[in-house]
């Protein structure tokens, strides 16, 4: 990609764009995609329309853009078992806020962004701080979450959900933002599309083109050697669990604005399937290795095989037993086209 | 003869009632390599952490081109163009070379929100950097896990020649290596000396010593077991004078049968059996 290409080394045979693409960490994902969308266009009439179409992107959207953030936590070596719950979280913060307060819901909206960035910063600087592993502090933030949530709106509303909040000043606006959509013909295009694509190209920016990347990369494949060389370890750690928490803030407006209640007992597995989407999309369950746009590809699959059994007719209750399948063959296929294309360099 | 640019005189070192190091005394040259040499436990690895700034002497002097100081923490040392390469190198073994040369002092591009990392230049200086150590890689974005332990060895001294070092202090940077990626390493080791770096070369092994040093240093048990020049010590001298003792028999009869073997193979398969005694014999 550098304009001024050193002159070609005898010892290096030409590489074909075949294997620099078998180089990269989302290839399995992408080979996994195009299996699951052969598979339910023969499986599933309905699959291939476009309307279908739409609603495949709005759940992967939904997925993919806590992904995105919980891949970088991934590459960076990390877990995060409250991303689920943080997200039903910052829902209920900003609902209630907003209700208690009778302010404008944008205040709600606001004051759920500091607190919610305040968690993922809490979750850092305890890993940080302690050097416990991330599985047991976040497994310690996920149970707290999930009982202040359950807790507090069963405390201020007397039920499991909040309030209707849709009658209140900036509702409209709050809802463009962050649950609008769009009719392009016969296909309904959600906003959360848009906001999962726009995460996904920032998240590459900065993963494969700024320092914070390179630091995110080092820490998680080396945090002894980055702490050696001078790279902020603890500010990258921390930097990254918030970016977990900023968009599990997006991701709780979403679900707000788009149902206008929210459920408190919501989200409790659904960091099984950010992680799921993050390591199908390739990347390391030890840290170092991965990308946002992988996570993407992994979201997508996990968008295609919600709807598609849907689309099939099928019994619902297979989906499980579906997902992890392919979280199996997606690690494989990613270990096995890793280790080729190693061995091929 | 110039000022030396880092010089010891009489440095000791206690952790509690420890004496880790007494009285020892060591001074490198621009474009000269000081070996450090003793077994196990000859504090060495306590030589190397005052001289990196991690830990402080407790007596003697420590000066930097002539000027006495107290090294306050290794970034201390840095600035002051003291560079160190430990055995793990600091290196990400899963980042491409070109990420793990710049790895913590990254150049960038642009500003506010397009401050990017300068891509190009930073492969374009690995590759020169390299090159310029006489290391021709084949692909500066290959995972430098992907290299030989000798190569990523140098690029470390490379990283560490081009972020301004002036004096580069090595651990033992042959210790886990084949004879002859020791070889190379050596290679760019003198390389570094003549891009008129000081080097300073821990080692136990007094055949790696003997090729590239003008200086030695002998520790044993935390104590200066002699100082010698390149000219006032041959080979023999050296490894018999680390060796000593009841060990020196055995020893001397382990590189007879080297000498046989023929001289094309100076660095032989000589250092691993010595060593190999060493630690059968400890």
């Amino acid at each position: 990609m550098s304009a001024a290409a050193p002159p070609a080394d005898e010892r290096l045979a030409p590489v074909s764009y075949v294997r620099r693409l078998l180089g990269r960490p989302e290839l399995g994902a992408v080979v996994g995609a195009a299996a699951v969308f052969v598979f339910f266009s023969f499986a599933a009439d309905s699959f291939l329309k476009a309307s279908s179409l739409s609603t495949v992107l709005y759940s992967a959207s939904t997925i993919g853009i806590m992904a995105v953030p919980v891949a970088l936590l991934m590459i960076g070596g990390e877990f995060d078992l409250s991303a689920g719950v943080m997200v039903t979280t910052s829902a209920l913060f900003s609902s209630m806020f907003s209700y208690q307060m009778t302010a404008n819901v944008w205040v709600g909206v606001g004051v759920s962004l500091l607190v919610t960035l305040a968690i993922g910063f809490f979750n850092g600087f305890m890993l940080t701080r302690t050097k416990l592993p991330s599985f047991i502090i976040t497994l310690g933030t996920f149970l707290m979450l999930t009982g202040l949530n359950l807790g507090f709106t069963k405390l201020i509303s007397g039920t499991v959900s909040t309030k209707s909040i849709a009658d209140m000043e900036g509702f409209s606006s709050a809802r463009a933002l962050f649950a609008s959509q769009w009719n392009v013909g016969s296909v309904t295009l959600k906003v959360t599309i848009l906001w999962w694509l726009a995460l996904v190209a920032v998240a590459t920016w900065i993963l494969l083109r700024t320092r914070a990347g390179n630091w995110i990369f080092a820490v998680g494949g080396g945090a002894d050697a980055a702490r050696a060389t001078g790279v902020p370890v603890v500010k990258t750690r921390i930097g990254l669990y918030m970016g977990v928490a900023l968009c599990a803030w997006i991701s709780g407006q979403h679900i707000l604005f788009s149902f206008d209640v929210v459920q408190s007992g919501e989200g409790v597995g659904n960091e099984f399937l950010y992680i799921i989407a993050a390591v199908i999309g390739g990347c390391l369950m030890t840290g170092g290795y991965g990308s946002a746009i992988g996570s993407a590809v992994g979201a997508f699959i996990f968008g295609m095989a919600s709807n598609g059994i849907v689309y099939a007719q099928w019994n619902p209750d297979w989906f499980k037993f579906f997902l992890g399948a392919m979280l199996l063959l997606a690690t494989l296929l990613n270990a096995w086209v890793r280790k080729r294309a190693e061995a091929r360099s | 003869m110039s000022t030396p640019l880092v010089k010891l005189t009489g440095v000791s070192k206690y952790y509690g009632n420890i004496r880790a190091l007494r009285d020892v005394s060591l001074e490198v040259s621009a474009g000269e390599i000081t070996c450090v040499l003793g077994d196990n436990g000859a504090g060495k690895s306590t030589l190397i952490k005052i001289i990196a700034g991690l830990h402080r002497h407790d007596a003697g002097t420590f000066e930097i081109e002539g000027e006495e100081t107290v090294l306050a923490n290794p970034r201390a040392a840095l600035d002051r163009g003291i560079a160190t390469v430990y055995q793990d190198l600091a290196v990400v073994p899963l980042m491409p070379v070109w990420r793990n040369f710049f790895l913590g002092s990254e150049p960038t591009r642009g500003r506010g929100p397009f401050r990017r990392l300068d891509v190009a230049h930073m492969r374009e200086t690995t590759r020169a950097e390299l090159l310029r150590m006489g290391i021709d890689l084949r692909d500066v974005d290959q995972p430098i896990g992907t290299l030989s332990g000798g190569e990523r060895q140098c690029v470390a001294i490379a990283r560490a020649v081009h972020f301004g070092a002036k004096v580069l202090v090595l651990d033992e940077p042959t210790a886990a290596l084949g004879v002859k990626q020791s070889g190379v390493v050596l290679k760019y080791v003198a390389a570094a000396r003549d891009a008129g770096l000081g080097v300073v070369l821990i080692t136990h092994n007094p055949h790696h010593a003997h090729l590239v040093g003008d200086r030695f240093v002998l520790l044993k048990r935390g104590a200066m077991a002699g100082s010698h020049t390149r000219d006032s010590i041959t080979l023999d001298e050296l490894t018999r004078q680390m060796a000593g003792g009841s060990e020196l028999d055995e020893l001397s009869h382990e590189l007879e049968r080297v000498a046989e073997s023929g001289p094309d193979t100076p660095s032989g398969s000589t250092p691993a059996t010595a060593s190999d005694r060493d630690d059968t014999t400890r």
